[in-house]
């Protein structure tokens, strides 16, 4: 592999990974009051988590960029505040990738949650644990293989995102090109050998978190 | 220990649970068929939910006022709970079960030690394995063992033997009779078994539909023979 090559899959691991990290504390948050608490404006919560699955990526990378713009409400206040930019910076990858990425973990971990059964939860109290023991020694050990096969998904999501991700970064070589936007490019320039590198080095860690995740997710039902 | 259920309420999809009376039994049993109420009478008395109206009191101390706005939380109860099933914890180890409850501020009582109680239960063998190789009769026993270790001032024990065959239900009542005398925990027992109820208890509480239709002796009840029958009265 040339070392472009390297620089890109280097940075796409490194995005993926990071956006995965940023999601992690929220999505488990969000999973556990979604499988386990009944309350107001759940059912549009829901909703919310979900669109970006069904929306069109380019759709929900347009909305990106508004928002986060330097005129934009969540953009300008991050700019004024920190002197962040995040439009056209790897900044931008990692939250468009983050946002695309967040259902998919969401999902798989509220399954897991699901599948604790409350009664041990119920058991763990009358036995003089609060709830944050029971939380941290029961809950999440009974749900972790599902909690880790989540994030793995979220990762493998995060590595070959695309609509969102050339709205809100755009294609830069070295600051923001990730494997699924240099494929892209290398294909509308002809270059079909760098093009097919790439593809081979997608598919390899594409694989490989599909079936960790499998993997996990196998185990925890067994 | 005397639990007294004031008035309490709380309104389910087939029946209404409307209680409003006293325990003071060593054992008292909670007698009456599937969907009488009587998984929910224990569930209120542990805390696991709340009523809509009444008053849960155990030795004395309130635990629930829906009135008052009390609720004490099942954790600061020190009432032991062993569903039907155990409900053991299935990523520990039974001896990190047994131990889960164990609280190292709190003096046990005389008797509630580890040793001892491993001891009475028979499950000595069975601490260092994992709860997945036990058999439903070990489950059942080391889930009263753990109860107990928590020195609860009050055991709620709900079908313990309902899931078991006859043989090995048979085995078990020793087992709860031991515990019944050795530690002193007064019990509610819930069952729909009239020979454990003759076995075990010295008071009955005959629930139908969620309400109480008698309270006393189980004598009151059930016809004494090699198989008691229930009668109502």
């Amino acid at each position: 592999m040339s070392p472009e090559a390297w620089q890109i899959t280097g940075f796409t691991l490194g995005v993926a990974t990071l956006s995965t990290v940023v999601i992690l504390p929220f999505g488990v948050a969000l999973a556990w009051l979604l499988a386990r608490r009944p309350w107001v404006g759940k059912p549009l919560v829901e909703t919310l988590v979900a669109l970006p699955l069904v929306m069109p990526p380019v759709a929900t990378g347009l909305l990106l960029l508004k928002l986060l713009g330097r005129r934009g409400a969540i953009g300008g206040w991050i700019e004024h505040t920190f002197g962040w930019e995040i439009v056209f910076t790897w900044r931008g990858v990692v939250i468009a990738t983050a946002v695309m990425s967040f259902p998919l973990l969401v999902r798989s971990a509220r399954v897991a949650f699901e599948q604790v059964n409350p009664r041990l939860e119920q058991v763990a109290r009358t036995l003089g644990a609060g709830p944050v023991r029971v939380w941290w020694t029961i809950t999440l050990p009974l749900a972790r293989r599902g909690l880790v096969a989540g994030a793995l998904l979220a990762f493998a999501r995060a590595l070959g995102e695309f609509g969102a991700t050339i709205m809100v970064a755009g294609y830069i070589p070295g600051r923001t090109a990730t494997l699924a936007l240099s494929i892209y490019h290398e294909v509308q320039l002809g270059h079909d050998t760098e093009a097919f590198a790439l593809l081979g080095v997608s598919v390899a860690i594409a694989f490989g978190a599909v079936w960790a995740s499998e993997w996990f997710l196998r185990r925890s039902n067994a | 220990m005397k639990v007294e259920l004031t008035g309490l309420r709380l309104a389910q999809a087939t029946f209404s649970l409307e209680v409003d009376t006293g325990l003071s039994g060593r054992v008292t049993a909670v007698f009456g068929a599937s969907g009488s109420g009587k998984t929910t009478l224990l569930e209120l008395i542990a805390g696991l939910r709340r009523p809509t109206a009444g008053c849960v009191q155990v030795g004395g101390t309130v635990l629930t006022d829906v009135a008052a706005r009390i609720f004490v939380r099942p954790e600061r109860r020190s009432i032991g709970y062993v569903p039907q099933d155990g409900a053991l914890f299935p990523h520990l180890s039974v001896r990190q079960n047994l131990i889960f409850g164990c609280n190292d501020r709190v003096a046990a009582p005389s008797g509630l030690t580890f040793g001892h109680v491993v001891e009475v239960l028979e499950i000595a063998s069975l601490v260092d394995s994992g709860v997945q190789t036990l058999s439903g009769g070990e489950q059942q026993r080391v889930a009263l063992g753990r109860a107990l270790l928590a020195a609860p001032r009050l055991l709620l024990l709900d079908e313990p033997l309902a899931g078991l065959d006859a043989p090995l239900r048979e085995r078990l009542l020793p087992y709860l009779a031991r515990v019944r005398d050795e530690f002193q925990v007064p019990m509610v027992y819930v069952t729909h078994s009239p020979d454990e109820v003759m076995a075990l208890c010295d008071d009955v509480l005959v629930l139908a539909n969620g309400r109480v239709t008698y309270r006393g002796a189980p004598s009151g009840v059930f016809v004494p023979s090699a198989t008691p029958r229930f009668v109502q009265r």
